[in-house]
């Protein structure tokens, strides 16, 4: 579903003995890989900007979108990327969440929410850390309450109460759809 | 045009090209008095909520929540007004200020006024007092900042805090400047529902206003 990293394959790696990973969805040819390259492709996973995700993404690795995404996004104890060319209309829910893109949604962390420069969100923010670079645009509130886990809480039920203004933004968000996923360039 | 125009040109001319880029060493940092005040008022309470009407200002945001580790609203009143002003519908704030702010009644601990009241009309100014008491808890505390001078410059501050007695001085382009300089009797009818707790009056001319929610 997700595409491979190709950006973090050394060019001049050897190829090595281990299987061939799916094929990735955006194009680009394969390229030559070490073991440490692969390894550190398996930890990757880059979500190129032809896709669109509708629906609830959940994951068990270290996450960067570039697409769009629409729904909810569950990394709970991974670092999510919005990449400059990422759009997210979402609910969020990671261990560290940096945004170099747009979000519109509320997001959830249980250690720190970066907005980058030109990085947007307009949601709420849950987070005992949170920074937000000169730059970068953000509405909504932020929350970094020192409740024991409150985020870890959070990040494990996403479906609990909404505040009413988060009420307001999942409205304006498009609704994910109940069948999962659909992936479309 | 005056003699003094004709050495030298008005502070407001030198200021129309007033990129808002990162804040540099040029920026000035001053002394806050009332900033550790309104901490200290603060700092009690648990899981405090705070109503920042500045513009976002990251490390203030960081700063405020490792402080007190409190949930904050940044509700950028300066950006509103400069809307109203481009679009030309600055009678229409106050109404738009009275339905500005989502918070609950008696919901906010602390409000970070800044300087907003010294750029509104009268009846823009009002409703942001209404609105700013409605939404402060009793005991709640809301830390002003007012000029003493007219200023000739259409710039606004940004006040990014360094530590707890120390504020940087950043300025950028507004759409149009102070409105006028308010009496401290103008400012006590204005926020006739809060009690003065603490005033200070700046070597930069600046009067910070600690004020007090009555329990």
């Amino acid at each position: 579903m997700w595409k491979r990293d190709e950006a973090v394959r050394p060019a001049s790696g050897q190829p090595t003995a281990a299987p061939q990973p799916p094929a990735p969805i955006s194009a680009g040819g394969p390229a030559p890989r070490s073991e440490a390259g692969y390894q550190m492709e398996k930890d990757i996973v880059n979500i190129g900007k032809s896709v669109v995700i509708k629906g609830e993404l959940n994951g068990s690795e270290d996450l960067t979108i570039e697409g769009h995404v629409e729904g909810t996004i569950q990394l709970r104890d991974h670092v999510l990327t919005i990449g400059p060319n990422g759009k997210i209309k979402a609910q969020v829910f990671a261990k560290s969440v940096i945004v170099l893109g747009e979000v519109t949604g509320n997001v959830t962390a249980s250690e720190k929410v970066d907005i980058r420069d030109n990085g947007s969100v307009d949601g709420d923010i849950i987070s005992p850390r949170v920074a937000i670079a000169e730059g970068a645009h953000f509405r909504g509130s932020v929350d970094m309450q020192r409740k024991p886990g409150a985020a870890q809480a959070a990040t494990a039920k996403p479906a609990a109460t909404p505040t009413p203004q988060a009420q307001e933004k999942a409205a304006a968000a498009p609704q994910p759809q109940a069948a999962g996923q659909r992936v479309g360039a | 045009m005056g003699l003094l125009d004709r050495i030298a040109p008005r502070r407001n001319e030198l200021d129309v090209t007033p990129p808002s880029g990162p804040p540099t060493v040029d920026d000035p940092v001053f002394a806050t008095k009332a900033l550790r005040k309104f901490l200290a008022s603060l700092t009690a309470r648990e899981m405090p909520v705070l109503l920042d009407l500045g513009p976002v200002v990251g490390s203030n945001v960081s700063f405020f929540g490792e402080q007190l580790g409190c949930k904050i609203f940044v509700e950028d009143i300066f950006a509103d007004l400069d809307r109203h002003v481009r679009n030309g519908t600055v009678d229409e704030l106050p109404a738009f200020i009275h339905k500005r702010f989502p918070q609950a009644p008696e919901s906010v601990d602390g409000v970070l006024c800044w300087d907003i009241v010294d750029y509104l009309d009268r009846p823009a100014s009002q409703a942001l007092a209404e609105e700013v008491t409605r939404v402060l808890r009793p005991d709640g505390a809301l830390l002003g900042f007012f000029g003493t001078a007219q200023p000739r410059d259409t710039r606004y501050t940004k006040y990014i805090v360094i530590d707890e007695v120390n504020l940087k001085h950043k300025s950028y382009q507004a759409a149009r400047g102070r409105q006028a300089i308010l009496l401290n009797r103008d400012i006590l009818r204005l926020f006739s529902g809060l009690r003065v707790s603490d005033s200070f009056l700046l070597q930069n001319n600046l009067r910070e206003i600690l004020f007090r929610k009555p329990a």
